[in-house]
């Protein structure tokens, strides 16, 4: 099997019809099996027309039961590809939900219904998959049936779009616009004899098409995970490639320390490999013996990542316990874990797309804000690197995860608020002179 | 990347994520082809080193007796502590499902015994190989599931997973479930097993076996427990089984599929879903979402 993974959030109410271009997408790739089929067949009114959306709701009584539905996942495949479907349902937490869903998803599928146009809702949808820094965006003008497949219609919501929505979005994004209807099964897999004017491709041909996300920043980078140390003789640095290739025989930096050295094997799929690339979940060996631990970075040598303690950051709030900022949380950026403190420096109406003044935070908001970290970390921005740019916050006193945020601005790193005496100084300076195998770090550089 | 390397990769850096920030982890060993495929990935995460952590069966004393020799040889194989619980109340009262019934056999020496075990072992992680793809309700299902110190999953006190950021703080004698398999489907599983060229139990492969019909699904004579108005219509039949449990309680499909890439092209062709073999699942609708709540896996 070739083909690689896709992974994209839908978006839009039961209203717009996503249950039902759920299950179209189901029914049409002969995902169903035949005793699902037969459910659905008994389930539906109507034996002649199915009603797909049976196949994703259900989740009624699981409500009913108040038990928490954020986020579900569906599964189909193409020839081409694997797709796992990240669908939202709920209304009530839904910016929590679709920013969960949207953090994980290469590609978002909005839909709109033909006879309402652009709504409030697809703003708001939009923002969010935009601020989540999703590059396509797919708008499935759904139900095309009840406007009489009309052309001009589709140019319009197009137009529209275009014209109140996208210059409002928080990133830069491609967007790609099909008509559907996903009831009718037009131009989802099989393209639409009612829409002959329609030469583009169905929502099935744009998915095979469209490339999983990358990382604009296309350096080296490797979060440490986990330190393999079984024997003496062998110590392993085991992570997920963040971004770029290592070689057997580069020069690597470990940060926040800089202690530098050369790759001596990396090992993948039980067997030593001479290379590795982004996604791969690899173990690393140094021609050194350094002192590496869960949470460093592992870069090349002329790397533009950041080691800071402050930074700005896009925070969403996921708690019904607003922040309290007068309270330290925890921070887990990829495998490192911190103190932090957070600072609102503005809201984020997502109804009207403008800079609100508020001091907290409380579920469902969105806020530029300041944190200052009790450690350095190693950054870099969301944009460049999703690894790096991505965290959450984790409440101290019921270890809930309450927030979600990016980073966008990396500070000029914060005083310490250590001070040294002078005899620090001496004793460091006597132990980097004497003893650089132990790679003690300047502290004079640190203040 | 294909999307098996990708599914590897992924749940390789789940594994890795759960051992490093957990005191106590294990794996719940259940011995059928998701375990396998699980073990394999956890094998590979930690290689060249054998996993730090143990394996871990809960026996219902009523599994096919085959899996238990494949059990031990693999534990064996691979160098990890094998740790066997059985719910002892139970086998003293001979529990069993001809007997007591599936929902009393399932409860007592699989849902009881699970808990007695974690309660004994005090394991703060628990591994297991459950997908998303396997049933409705698990669609939901989150890669670290919580379970309070009563081993009790609440569903309204799941915390939110973004990008691939777990949150894995707890207090002293709360734990997690954790599921590296979520995003595999049941053809992933076995075209990953295809390639990979993973061990598993023969069960899953056709031959000629001793089975009789049983509460509308054909199960295996496996040994003399069997009662004996059904051993008198046991008959030889080409079959084979897509999950493997307790022998009374998973029935046997008819089927000639004898290799691997047999049981893909089968998968393909034939179409029912899994669990539609599994007794345990047709007791009572929404069974799952209640078994899950009262500590099942």
């Amino acid at each position: 099997m070739k083909n690689e993974m896709l992974k994209f959030i839908t978006c839009g109410s039961v209203d717009d019809g996503k249950s039902t271009l759920i299950g179209r997408l189901l029914f049409d790739s002969k995902t169903l099996l035949e005793d699902q089929l037969q459910k659905l067949k008994e389930e539906s009114k109507d034996s002649e027309n199915l009603e797909f959306a049976l196949l994703v709701d259900g989740l009624q009584s699981e409500r009913e039961q108040g038990i928490t539905i954020d986020v579900a996942y569906r599964f189909f495949s193409t020839d081409e590809r694997k797709f796992i479907i990240i669908d939202t349902p709920g209304h009530e937490q839904y910016t929590r939900n679709m920013v969960t869903g949207a953090s994980n998803a290469d590609v978002a599928v909005l839909l709109i219904d033909a006879r309402k146009g652009v709504l409030p809702q697809t703003k708001r949808h939009s923002y969010i998959v935009s601020l989540l820094g999703i590059r396509d965006i797919v708008l499935a003008i759904n139900k095309m049936d009840l406007v009489e497949f009309s052309e001009e219609r589709y140019l319009e919501i197009c137009k529209e779009y275009r014209d109140s929505v996208v210059p409002q979005l928080p990133n830069r994004a491609n967007f790609h616009f099909v008509p559907v209807s996903a009831l009718k099964g037009d131009n989802i897999i099989h393209k639409s004899k009612n829409m002959e004017w329609y030469q583009g491709k169905t929502l099935i041909e744009l998915l095979n098409d469209l490339e999983p996300f990358q990382n604009s920043n296309s350096e080296f980078v490797f979060p440490v995970q986990y330190v393999n140390r079984p024997h003496q003789d062998f110590r392993g640095f085991c992570g997920t490639v963040a971004g770029g290739n290592i070689e057997v025989g580069d020069s690597i930096v470990v940060l926040p320390s800089k202690i530098e050295s050369k790759v001596k094997s990396i090992i993948y799929d039980n067997r030593e490999v001479d290379s590795a690339s982004t996604q791969m979940a690899i173990t690393l060996t140094l021609t050194d013996e350094v002192d590496i631990s869960r949470g460093d970075v592992i870069t090349k040598p002329n790397h533009s990542l950041h080691i800071s303690n402050s930074f700005k950051a896009d925070i969403v709030w996921l708690n019904e316990n607003g922040l309290r900022p007068e309270e330290e949380y925890i921070i887990k950026i990829y495998s490192k874990t911190a103190n932090c403190k957070i600072s609102v420096d503005y809201g984020i109406d997502i109804h009207t797309f403008q800079k609100v003044e508020q001091g907290g935070l409380e579920l469902n908001d969105i806020a530029r804000c300041t944190l200052e970290i009790d450690r350095d970390l190693v950054l870099d921005e969301y944009e460049k690197n999703r690894t790096l740019g991505s965290f959450i916050l984790i409440d101290k006193y019921t270890n809930g995860t309450v927030g979600a945020g990016m980073v966008r601005e990396i500070l000029e790193k914060r005083r310490p608020k250590r001070k040294y005496t002078q005899q620090d100084i001496e004793l460091n300076r006597f132990i980097r002179k004497f003893y650089p195998e132990w790679n003690c770090k300047n502290i004079e550089e640190d203040v | 990347m294909t999307h098996l390397k990708q599914l590897e990769s992924e749940s390789i850096y789940i594994i890795r994520e759960v051992v490093a920030e957990f005191q106590n982890p294990a794996m719940l060993y259940s011995i059928g082809k998701d375990s396998s495929v699980l073990l394999h990935l956890i094998q590979k995460a930690f290689y060249p080193a054998t996993p730090p952590f143990p394996l871990v069966h809960v026996d219902t004393k009523w599994k096919f007796r085959e899996m238990i020799e494949f059990r031990d040889r693999r534990a064996k194989e691979v160098g990890m502590e094998l740790i066997v619980y059985s719910n002892p109340k139970g086998e003293e009262m001979d529990i069993s499902p001809f007997k007591h019934g599936s929902e009393v056999h399932t409860d007592i020496m699989k849902t009881q015994a699970l808990k007695q075990m974690l309660d004994k072992y005090r394991f703060d992680a628990v591994f297991g190989g459950a997908r998303r793809d396997e049933e409705k309700s698990r669609a939901k299902e989150r890669i670290y599931s919580f379970r309070d110190k009563y081993h009790r999953w609440d569903p309204k006190n799941q915390r939110p997973e973004l990008w691939n950021i777990y949150n894995g703080r707890h207090n002293e004698g709360e734990s997690i479930r954790v599921f590296p398999l979520s995003n595999w489907t049941e053809l992933d599983i076995w075209q990953y097993i295809h390639l990979e060229n993973i061990p598993i139990p023969s069960l899953y492969f056709a031959k000629k076996r001793l089975v009789t019909e049983y509460r509308g699904t054909k199960i295996l004579v496996d040994d003399d427990r069997v009662p004996e108005e059904l051993a008198k219509k046991a008959k030889y039949e080409m079959v084979r089984f897509r999950t493997l449990g307790c022998y009374p309680l998973t029935g046997a499909i008819n089927s000639t599929a004898s290799t691997v890439p047999e049981i893909i092209d089968e998968l393909l062709a034939t179409r029912t879903s899994e669990r539609g073999g599994r007794l345990i699942d047709s007791d009572k609708n929404a069974s799952m979402e209640k078994k899950k709540q009262e500590g099942y896996f």
